[in-house]
């Protein structure tokens, strides 16, 4: 196990590194020039010379990167080019945005998702099972901005329920700030909440046909006690599996969302910062992503090893 | 299973406590205002950025040049109560209100003031304008409210120039930190930024001048067209600025909630065209595309009829405009002869290069459709602003692009040289400096008209049309600016009826 979870953390920081490569040499290929975007169409040779000096990118790219990954490894992301504020502190800020929507989004998702599977499974073939299965497929085939408009049509502007965007802050207490979270949550959770029904259902499925289920079944435990107690753990591996894959998902599809409803998230940052050519931020955010993407993809791993003996052994 | 009951009935009544409650809140007289606008800035010091954006949360609002522009595009007094300028246009002298305070309570003085075009027009300069204080000789202060300007040459734009948001004063305490937390002299201070969301400012309970009605002003930035229009009708917004999805505007107009007003910005809309480059060095060829293009369509397609054409690069609602929309009447069958005698028969292929402003990408598909009846085959290549800044415009590496010029009286851009247009006329120069030297106004809108025709003979760009300033409001809203003659959200006269 430890030889395991050593082979995990040395690939985790050699991805990690590899990722600030990439994003620091795909940034230094785009065109464009924060001075030049900052001081726009006024800007004169003089002051825009005198801008890059000021934002350190008149020094050497090689210079400059290794300033950028030697902060980085102390954990320092740098200053924002265009808000002039520590990028920890901005990603801090939005991050008190995307986590809890994330959250709200993955237990909603999972709460409905994981009832509906096993209902699906019990009920195969028959009337359950289609509703499911028929709402499992709508709800792949609507994107989550669509569901975000829908959402905003009928509770913000007919209904007036909820506001159709923005975030009054959690300065403003807890109750405010999670009213605002409701219906982006919503918007993300129902393409994850279908993705999650049809993939138990299948998981549970195939558990059931299993020689350990027939035994359960033969001894005469009951229809329920076998559902619960011997094919859901079982099935629970793939599920959790796919559930690590959406927590990846449900940080990216929390971009759109954002923009629909004009939340100030970690997303939305990161959409202004590559138009706005803030090269520290843009570099910072995309490595705390793919920290984040590797960080759990090892996580799920790492539970599926301990549910699962089978794969250990074998390497 | 009765949990799951109770949690949704717990959560059915919060929501309906929490939408009785906002009611409640609605029945109470207004002092507060949330505007609408499509950007976050960046950061909110207008001396050191060019982004829009900044100039309409703070420009008069919080921040105060010497003198600043109202709803009508005069000048008016603001930090300086009066101005006088010598014969020669040479020396300006500022008297300055006696009781002006910055945000923080100190004393906004002629030193102050200094401070401020000094660093303007220092070496290490960012201000996004830094050509606007190059005129500056020295600036003198002889005693705390007097501040005496001497130019080294004469400017006619001068005060105009130091009514930008660009020459907003600040004090040399707080200059560094202006970006997050801006210290001004204006009639609303800074209260708070939540950061991708709004900025908050509030009353200054300490103004010197006439206190607005308003005690509280939010700036939210909705960047999605949609979001917008949901926005407005959820009464998340009372009001909003530069609304750009003119498409929806017919359903506000119906709608007896709200009020439309449609001005105009100061944003000359042209088809930008490299007159360095082959074929567009010839004339014949320029006006060819000018008698090309239908700009009564343009118009229609664009802007859902919310404009106005434009013949040359100037804004018809300014004193000096002269109507040059007549001078290439829309005609096809002429643009196809001027290009075949300027040895096109066959028509040519180019690109057209389109920012992202939708103006932008819905006029150039128009635009080049419309070429394409004559034979010039445009591809269109959309680039994001930071490469259109980067190619096009420092660049000058462009046949054709299309883009509103904002700036208020613009038009000597084409008197500089290296101007990404490549545009170079002796005569037109020539009156632009009689323009500099020229202070008499009946003198300077003769020049202005005389530099329009030059334009527009040598029709050095396709001109379009003005970009329009939409505001959507409440109905019961008044105070907000109709037009847009400078860049700025002017919410000191706002108020609810």
């Amino acid at each position: 196990m430890l030889a395991f979870l050593l082979h995990r953390l040395v690939s985790l920081i050699v991805t990690v590194w590899l990722a600030t490569i990439v994003v620091f040499a795909v940034l230094q290929l785009v065109p464009g020039d924060p001075a030049l975007l900052m001081l726009g169409t006024g800007a004169q040779p003089d002051t825009l010379a005198a801008l890059r000096a000021q934002m350190g990118l008149d020094l050497p790219v090689l210079t400059r990167y290794l300033h950028w990954a030697g902060a980085l490894a102390h954990g320092d992301l740098g200053v924002s080019l265009t808000y002039a504020r520590p990028v920890t502190e901005l990603v801090a800020e939005r991050l008190a945005v995307t986590l809890p929507l994330a959250l709200l989004a993955l237990a909603v998702s999972t709460a409905a998702a994981i009832p509906l599977g096993l209902l699906a499974a019990s009920r195969r073939g028959r009337g359950g099972d289609w509703a499911v299965l028929g709402f499992a497929q709508l709800g792949v085939s609507m994107p989550s901005f669509w569901i975000a408009i829908l959402l905003i049509l009928l509770f913000s502007l007919t209904l007036h329920w909820f506001p159709a965007g923005g975030f009054p802050g959690w300065g403003g207490g807890v109750g405010p700030a999670l009213h605002a979270l409701v219906l982006p949550a919503l918007a993300l959770a129902l393409p994850e909440a279908a993705i999650l029904a049809r993939v138990t259902r299948t998981a549970v499925l195939d558990t059931l046909g299993e020689d350990h289920v027939r035994t359960a079944r033969a001894k005469g435990v009951g229809r329920a006690a076998v559902l619960l107690r011997h094919a859901l753990p079982n099935a629970l591996i793939p599920v959790a599996t796919v559930l690590g894959l959406q927590i990846s998902f449900l940080v990216a599809g929390a971009v759109v969302v954002e923009n629909v409803f004009t939340l100030p998230g970690l997303g939305r940052l990161l959409y202004q910062a590559i138009g706005q050519r803030d090269l520290i931020v843009v570099q910072g955010v995309v490595v705390l992503l793919a920290l984040f993407v590797v960080v759990v993809s090892a996580l799920v791993d790492i539970a599926c090893a301990l549910a699962d003996p089978r794969p250990r052994a074998a390497s | 299973m009765p949990t799951a009951k109770q949690r949704f009935t717990l959560a059915a009544v919060a929501v309906l406590v929490l939408a009785a409650a906002s009611q409640a809140a609605m029945a109470q007289p207004r002092t507060d205002l949330v505007v609408g606008m499509q950007l976050e800035p960046p950061h909110l010091d207008p001396t050191a950025g060019a982004a829009g954006a900044i100039k309409e949360v703070t420009y008069a609002n919080l921040f105060e040049p010497l003198l600043r522009v109202n709803a009508d595009g005069a000048l008016i007094p603001a930090l300086a109560e009066r101005w006088s300028v010598s014969d020669d246009g040479l020396t300006y002298r500022f008297t300055l209100r006696p009781n002006a305070k910055f945000h923080d309570g100190t004393t906004a003085d002629s030193a102050d003031v200094k401070f401020t075009l000094d660093r303007a027009r220092a070496a290490d300069s960012v201000n996004a304008q830094k050509a606007y204080f190059a005129p500056i000789a020295s600036v003198e202060t002889p005693d705390p409210r007097s501040v005496v300007v001497t130019l080294s040459r004469p400017d006619g734009l001068f005060l105009a120039h130091m009514a930008s948001g660009d020459a907003a004063i600040v004090a040399p305490e707080t200059a560094a930190t202006n970006k997050q937390k801006p210290v001004g002299t204006g009639p609303f201070k800074f209260d708070r930024w939540v950061a991708g969301d709004r900025v908050v400012l509030v009353r200054n309970p300490d103004y010197d001048g006439p206190k607005p009605a308003l005690e509280r002003v939010s700036f939210r930035f909705i960047s999605d067209p949609a979001a917008q229009v949901a926005a407005l009708k959820a009464g998340d917004v009372d009001a909003f600025t530069l609304f750009s999805t003119y498409e929806a505007l017919p359903e506000f107009r119906n709608d007896p909630a709200f009020k439309v007003m449609v001005g105009s910005t100061e944003g000359e809309t042209i088809l930008s065209t490299n007159n360095a480059r082959k074929p567009f060095d010839d004339v014949r060829v320029r006006r060819a595309m000018a008698h090309a293009i239908d700009r009564k369509t343009l118009i229609e397609g664009v802007l859902y009829g919310n404009g106005v054409a434009i013949g040359s690069h100037f804004p018809p609602h300014r004193e000096g405009y002269v109507d040059l929309t007549g001078m290439y009447p829309y005609d096809p069958a002429k643009a196809k002869a001027l290009l075949a005698e300027a040895g096109y028969p066959n028509g040519f292929d180019t690109t057209l290069r389109l920012p992202p402003p939708p103006y932008a990408r819905r006029g150039g598909e128009l635009v080049a459709a419309m070429l394409a009846e004559v034979g010039i085959r445009a591809k269109i290549e959309p680039v994001e602003w930071a490469a259109w800044l980067e190619k096009t415009f420092k660049g000058k590496d462009y046949d054709l692009t299309l883009i509103a010029h904002t700036e208020p009286l613009d038009i000597d851009i084409y008197a500089r040289p290296d101007y990404y247009f490549n545009y170079k006329s002796e005569r037109f120069n020539a009156l632009n400096d009689e323009l500099n030297r020229t202070q008499d106004q009946a003198k300077r809108n003769a020049l202005y008209g005389e530099e329009q025709r030059v334009l527009a003979e040598d029709a050095v760009n396709g001109f379009l049309f003005m970009l329009p300033s939409v505001t959507v409001q409440k109905a019961n809203l008044t105070g907000l600016w109709v037009n847009r003659p400078v860049q700025a959200n002017d919410v000191t006269g706002a108020a609810w009826r």
